[in-house]
C-alpha cells in the first residue's frame, strides 16, 4: 500500500465547511481519496459536497469509521482539534494548518504520548499516495506513480521534485510534507523507517531546509538503519543568520541549524545530496544502477 | 518579535523579576530629567537596538553625574551603533535607557528557549556571564548547564535550587535564583516567548542578584493573544521594504546580491537563492509570494523587489500547484503596464497551466520578458545577463 495512506484510508475533514477545508476537500475527492465527511462544530447533521457533518470527531468516527483526519481549522484552534482527533481514536492526523503557536505544539506533544496517533505536520501539504489518496492540498497530477518515496520539509519545492523525479522516468510511491514549523509529528525519521520496510518503495528522495537539527538526527539514522539508497537536498545555503525565511522553523539560530553542517552529515552518511534542487532528479538519475539491480 | 532591553525588563518585572530602576528616553533633556527620578550617585545610559554587542560598539556609558548623562545621552542619540549584531551598516539609535548605577561583583549567564528536539523549553545557565553564549557554547562547553523542562508540570524548585548550587551561589542568594528563574520561565511560558536572556544576571553589592540586561523575543504565531507584548513592536527597527512587503502577505528579506528572486514557497525559494549562488551570482532577495499568489501579489512583488537599485536581473520562479500559472502570467502583464521594469525579467512557470502561462507571456510581446523552461535554465539565464551587465 506504498506507506501510511491508500484508496480505502477513511478520512474525514476537520474545518470541513470552512473555504479552505471546502475547496480542498472537494480536490481530494475528486482525486478518489476515501472522505466519508467532516467535523465543524455547530453544524451537525448538515450536508456538505455530499458528505455528512459531524458536531465532534468522536461523532464522526463512530458514524463513519474514520481512521484519518485532514485539519484546515484557524491556527488559533488548530491545536485543540489535533487532540480532538486523537482523543477520538483517529490513527494519523494530516494538518495543514499554517501558524499555530509553538506553545500550543508543545502541548500537543505531550498529549499525544498517551494515544495511538501520529501526526504529520503542522504547516505542510499533506500526504499523496500517487493514483491512490491525496490528503492535503498538493497538485496531485505531479505525482505520477512509481517506486521512490518523498519526505519534505517544503510545499511547493516538493512539487518542484516530485516533477523533476517524474521527468527523470521515475515515480513517486508515496510523497510526505512534514511540515515547515519548529514542532512538527512525524519527522524524517519515522518515515524512512517506513520507506525502509516498504516493498513498493525503492529509494528515498529527502528534501531539508535549515533550521533545527532532524536532518543532522536522519543522517544519523540513515548511517545506522537504511539500506535503500537515499537523495537529500538542503535548501538556505544562502540563508542569512538569525531571519526566519519564510517557514517558522526555517531559522539559523547562533551558528546552528546550517545547510552546510546538514549537507555535510548527510554526505557522511553516504547520501547523494545534490548541489542545487535542479539536480534533484539528476541525483537520482546518477544510483539508477543500485536501483535496477534490486 | 523582537523588543527592546527596557520593554523586556517592563515585562519581567510584573512576574517579580528583580531589575534597577531606569526610565526610557528619547532626548537629552529626558534623559537628564530621568536620572534626576532615580535614587542613585551613578547611571548607565544605554542605547536600545535590537542588536547584542552594544557595550562593545560604545553604547553603553557609566555616567557619574547629570552632565555625564546629558553627554551620553547626546552622544548616543542620535549614533549608528555598529555591533557584531548589527551588520556594518549599524543601528540607528532612537531611543536609549537610563538606569542606576550598581557595583557589580559577579556576573552569570541565564536563558531560556525551546529545544527543538526535546520539544521541551531548557533553561541554559552559566557562572560565566556577560559574555556571548554561543562563544561559551564553543569554547567550554562545560561550564553551560543545562536544565530540560517538562511543558505540563513547569520548572520545579528542586530543579531551580539545584542549578543555583551548581552555579555556586549561597544560601541567601540560592533564594533568590530560585525566585528569579521561576518568574523568568513564567514569564517565558505565558508570554509565548521563544526566548529570554539575562546577560549578565549580576550578583550586585549587599549579596543582591539583578538582571542586569534583558533580551526577549516572541512567537510571531502567538501575538494575538498577547497584545501588550504586539503593541511594543518597534517598527523602525525593522526594514521598510519588508514591513511593506507584509501588508501583501509578501515574505520579502533582502540581501546584497543582484540577482531579484520572486518565487512561490518558502522552500523554493530558498532553493531558488541557493541555485542564483551555485550558477556565480548572488541573490538580492528572499521573496515567497505565498499559496494565495494573485495577480496583485505578483504586481506588488515585483514593484519591491525593483525598488532594489542592484537588482540587474529578476528571475520569477513559480511553480503552479493550486496557484495557476496563467494568473502568475496575467500579474506578470499587469504589472509590466504598470510599473517601469528596467531589467530582464526571466520567468519560469511550470505546473498547473503552464502552458497556457507560457502562451499569454508570449503574445503579450513584452520585451524584458525571457522565458526559461526550468529552474536551471532560469537560474543560468539570470546570472548569464547580470554578469554581461
Amino acid at each position: 500500500m506504498s506507506i501510511l495512506v491508500n484508496r480505502d484510508t477513511k478520512v474525514i475533514v476537520q474545518g470541513f465547511t470552512g473555504k479552505e477545508g471546502s475547496f480542498h476537500a472537494q480536490q481530494c475527492i475528486e482525486y478518489g481519496t476515501n472522505i466519508l465527511g467532516g467535523v465543524t462544530p455547530g453544524k451537525g447533521g448538515a450536508l456538505h459536497l455530499n458528505k455528512p457533518v459531524f458536531n465532534s470527531v468522536e461523532e464522526a468516527v463512530k458514524a463513519t469509521g474514520a481512521e484519518l483526519s485532514l485539519i484546515f481549522v484557524p491556527p488559533a484552534f488548530a491545536a485543540n482539534s489535533i487532540m480532538e482527533a486523537a482523543d477520538a481514536g483517529i490513527r494519523l492526523v494530516v494538518c495543514i494548518t499554517e501558524g499555530i503557536p509553538v506553545k500550543d505544539m508543545i502541548m500537543v506533544k505531550q498529549f499525544l504520548k498517551n494515544k495511538q496517533c501520529s501526526l504529520i505536520g503542522p504547516n505542510c501539504p499533506g500526504i499523496i499516495t500517487a493514483d491512490e489518496a491525496k490528503i492535503g492540498i498538493m497538485p496531485g497530477f505531479v505525482f505520477k506513480k512509481g517506486r521512490i518515496g518523498l519526505i519534505s520539509k517544503s510545499g511547493t519545492l516538493t512539487y518542484e521534485a516530485a516533477n523533476q523525479i517524474v521527468n527523470a522516468g521515475f515515480g513517486i510511491s508515496t510523497a510526505i510534507g512534514i511540515g515547515g514549523d519548529p514542532i512538527i509529528g512525524y519527522s524524517f525519521i519515522d518515515l524512512l523507517e517506513l520507506f525502509e520496510k516498504d516493498e513498493q518503495t525503492d529509494a528515498m528522495v529527502m528534501i531539508g531546509e535549515i533550521g533545527g537539527d532532524l536532518e543532522i538526527k536522519a543522517a544519523e539514522y540513515i548511517n545506522n538503519n537504511i539500506k535503500k539508497p537515499v537523495v537529500a537536498f538542503i535548501a538556505g545555503q544562502t540563508a542569512p543568520k538569525g531571519k526566519r525565511m519564510g517557514h517558522a522553523g526555517a531559522i539559523i539560530a547562533g551558528s546552528k541549524g546550517t545547510a552546510k553542517e546538514k549537507i555535510d552529515a548527510l554526505k557522511k552518511a553516504g547520501v547523494r545530496v545534490a548541489d542545487s534542487a535542479a539536480e534533484i532528479g539528476l541525483s537520482l538519475n546518477e544510483i539508477k544502477h543500485i536501483l535496477i539491480k534490486k | 518579535m523582537n523588543i527592546h532591553e527596557y520593554q523586556a525588563k517592563q515585562i519581567l518585572k510584573e512576574y517579580g523579576v528583580p531589575v534597577l530602576d531606569g526610565y526610557v528616553a528619547s532626548t537629552t533633556q529626558e534623559a537628564v530629567e530621568a536620572a534626576k527620578k532615580l535614587k542613585s550617585s551613578v547611571f548607565v545610559v544605554k542605547a536600545q537596538i535590537h542588536a547584542g554587542g552594544r557595550g562593545k560598539g560604545g553604547g553603553v556609558k557609566i555616567a557619574k553625574n547629570f552632565d555625564e548623562v546629558y553627554k551620553y545621552a547626546k552622544e548616543i542619540l542620535g549614533m549608528n551603533l555598529v555591533t557584531h549584531q548589527t551588520g556594518t551598516k549599524g543601528k540607528h539609535v532612537n531611543l536609549i535607557y537610563i538606569e542606576s548605577g550598581a557595583k557589580i561583583i559577579k556576573e552569570f549567564y541565564f536563558g531560556i528557549t525551546l529545544d527543538r528536539f526535546l520539544e521541551k523549553p531548557v533553561i541554559m545557565a552559566s557562572a560565566e556571564g556577560g559574555v556571548e553564549i554561543e562563544k561559551l557554547a564553543e569554547e567550554t562547553p562545560e561550564k553551560i548547564f543545562k536544565l530540560v523542562i517538562d511543558p505540563l508540570f513547569g520548572l520545579q524548585e528542586f530543579q531551580a535550587r539545584n542549578l543555583a548550587y551548581k552555579l555556586g551561589f549561597n544560601n541567601n542568594q540560592v533564594k533568590q535564583f530560585v525566585k528569579f528563574a521561576l518568574a523568568v520561565y513564567e514569564a517565558y511560558m505565558q508570554k509565548d516567548a521563544n526566548l529570554v536572556e539575562i546577560n549578565p544576571l549580576a550578583l550586585i553589592e549587599d549579596d543582591k542578584l539583578i538582571a542586569l540586561d534583558a533580551k526577549m523575543s516572541f512567537d510571531d504565531n502567538a501575538l494575538y493573544r498577547n497584545l501588550d507584548v504586539a503593541k511594543m513592536r518597534d517598527l523602525s527597527e525593522e526594514d521598510s521594504a519588508e514591513i511593506e512587503a507584509a501588508k501583501y502577505s509578501l515574505n520579502y528579506i533582502k540581501l546584497s546580491g543582484n540577482v531579484g528572486c520572486m518565487v512561490n514557497g518558502a522552500g523554493l525559494a530558498m532553493a531558488t537563492m541557493d541555485i542564483i549562488k551555485h550558477k556565480g551570482g548572488e541573490p538580492a532577495n528572499f521573496l515567497d509570494v505565498g499559496g494565495g499568489a494573485s495577480p496583485e501579489t505578483v504586481a506588488k512583488g515585483m514593484q519591491i523587489i525593483l525598488e532594489d537599485k542592484n537588482v540587474k536581473a529578476l528571475f520569477i520562479n513559480i511553480f503552479g500547484g493550486i496557484v495557476r500559472c496563467d494568473r502568475i502570467a496575467n500579474g506578470i502583464i499587469e504589472a509590466t503596464q504598470n510599473i517601469n521594469i528596467d531589467v530582464p525579467v526571466i520567468v519560469r512557470l511550470d505546473g498547473t497551466n503552464a502552458e497556457e502561462a507560457a502562451e499569454l507571456l508570449k503574445k503579450s510581446g513584452i520585451k524584458q520578458l525571457i522565458s526559461a523552461q526550468d529552474l536551471n535554465e532560469g537560474a543560468e539565464k539570470a546570472v548569464e545577463i547580470v554578469k554581461k551587465s
